[in-house]
């Protein structure tokens, strides 16, 4: 059995900090991806929407807010949350509504507003929640990030100027973007220059959130030869593996790792592209760009490894000799990554398949990677949620 | 003073030994794991069903995994010094347990004093309000 399914159509509202309603995000991302799919918003029968958890109860039920503002036309709807991996999931839910038959084609998206400054647990004394305890003591997002990025640094010899040089690299990506929210070139001096946040991260190692939205619509194989789009994009593997007990890596928001005195202990990142190679039948070599979740500089150092774009501990030296830039060997984050995007949480794992969309289009203007044919995703976030989405042409 | 500083953050969450504080945790009576914060409910080993734990105190020394520092006031519900003084945090792993766990690096020693790999030993400080809370200071 053929699990390909056809993406027709992307969009996605320009991040940034716009402080609107996040459905006008999800709306715009939403009207343009039915347009560039040449799909009419009456012949869609399933929409699937990813949660945002600030934005109140339309948030919760983002699948129907959507749906309710493009006009209620009686689709069925879904709503996922899975923290970063949203986004992921609500698009695996439309493709198996596709690949069961329930449905032809479907709407996916995700859409986010954020507050300023650090992401903050849920308000009252709630000593049950791992969430309220790490930040009790002082533990923030950018701790796990850090404590990651010096492993690094022990581990491999990895500096804080091969972290830079990732953000070198991706902001000269999204200087080419038009939908990143930072499109300004950095130097290694004024990354250097940049205030520390959680020692070796600084202000410029570290991703900001930012508003956006993201949206996909996705179709069975027939649909899209029955709309003269026998050449769209297809999807062809998404994993969203929960971690493997005991998880090796201390994770937000736990306070520590799972004691591996029962079990030997096993890494999380690297099982959710190892999954996507499997389920699409190719591997890393196979690979011609990837989108990965660039929380931090040293992040993106790991996700390279995690993806078995080369060897463990030699993304450094795979960034410094330019592999992974724009007309490397392999390059990595050419949106530019959430290094000048920002992370809008649902909206971010969509937002990282658009991009590949558009590079296996030949649509991706000063930033297009030559003759990409296949791309693939990783992401991953609070709680063991994660995904890796592969895209061919 | 004496009586608000012995008052932890959490109860039950470590012994308030001034001297040998240690972190309470459990282990499974079947399949031998470890867990912090505890864990009575249910073991989360996928290939064990017990439902029985005994409370133990953890290892109060262990290895630097890694470290960093919190050089911007995190936000609520952490209560931050006025002025704020930027704190270590640790990654310390216990060899016993198999486990890292994370804490605030004792108050006068910043990252510079920290080398992944050092051995490291818990001890109890007052947060800002007062209450006391696990920390990881250099052995």
């Amino acid at each position: 059995m053929n699990r390909e399914i056809a993406i027709l159509g992307v969009g996605l509202h320009p991040w940034g900090k716009w402080g609107r309603n996040f459905v006008e995000y999800g709306l715009k991302a939403a009207r343009d991806a039915l347009a560039d799919a040449g799909v009419d918003w009456r012949s869609v029968p399933f929409v699937s929407g990813a949660a945002t958890m600030r934005c109140g109860y339309p948030g919760y039920v983002a699948g129907a807010t959507f749906a309710q503002a493009l006009g209620w036309q009686g689709a069925e709807v879904n709503t996922s949350y899975a923290a970063c991996a949203s986004g992921a999931q609500a698009l695996a839910a439309a493709r198996a509504k596709i690949l069961s038959g329930a449905c032809e084609v479907a709407l996916v998206v995700g859409a986010d507003t954020t507050p300023k400054g650090f992401l903050a647990p849920q308000p009252g004394e709630r000593p049950d929640d791992p969430d309220w305890v790490r930040f009790r003591i002082g533990l923030t997002n950018p701790t796990y990030f850090a404590l990651y990025a010096r492993r690094r640094m022990a581990l491999y010899g990895d500096t804080p100027e091969d972290f830079a040089a990732v953000k070198i690299k991706n902001a000269a990506h999204g200087a080419e973007n038009p939908n990143a929210r930072y499109r300004r070139r950095f130097t290694r001096e004024e990354v250097a220059a940049s205030p520390m946040v959680a020692d070796p991260l600084r202000l410029l190692d570290v991703c900001a959130t930012s508003d956006g939205g993201a949206a996909l619509v996705v179709s069975s194989l027939a649909y899209a030869r029955k709309i003269g789009k026998t050449n769209a994009p297809r999807i062809v593997a998404i994993s969203t593996v929960t971690p493997t007990f005991p998880n090796a890596l201390v994770e937000m928001p736990d306070l520590a790792t799972d004691s591996a005195a029962a079990r030997e202990a096993q890494p999380f990142r690297a099982a959710l592209p190892r999954k996507a190679y499997e389920e699409a039948g190719i591997g890393p070599e196979d690979v011609d760009v990837a989108e990965v979740y660039d929380l931090s500089t040293a992040l993106e150092l790991d996700w390279i490894e995690d993806l078995q774009l080369c060897a463990r501990g030699a993304a450094a030296k795979l960034t410094r000799e330019g592999a992974t830039r724009i007309g490397g060997r392999i390059p990595v984050n050419p949106s530019g990554g959430l290094a000048c995007f920002g992370e809008a949480v649902p909206a971010q794992a969509l937002a990282q398949v658009c991009e590949l969309v558009w590079q296996l289009r030949g649509q991706a203007g000063a930033r297009q990677v030559q003759n990409a044919k296949v791309g693939i995703t990783a992401n991953q976030g609070l709680f063991g949620h994660g995904s890796s989405v592969i895209v061919k042409r | 003073m004496e009586a608000c500083v012995k008052e932890p953050f959490l109860p039950g969450w470590f012994t308030l030994d001034a001297q040998a504080p240690h972190l309470i945790g459990t282990r499974c009576a079947a399949c031998g794991t470890y867990y912090f914060p505890k864990e009575t409910r249910y073991c989360r080993n996928p290939d064990c069903q017990s439902t029985d734990f005994e409370q133990v105190l953890l290892s109060r020394t262990g290895r630097l995994w890694s470290y960093t520092d919190a050089a911007y006031p995190p936000p609520p519900p952490f209560v931050a010094p006025d002025p704020y003084r930027p704190f270590a945090i640790a990654a310390v792993e216990l060899e016993k347990e198999k486990m890292i766990v994370l804490g605030p690096v004792a108050d006068g020693v910043g990252v510079e004093a920290l080398r992944v790999g050092m051995a490291m030993a818990l001890t109890l400080e007052p947060l800002a309000d007062g209450k006391l809370t696990w920390k990881w200071r250099p052995a």
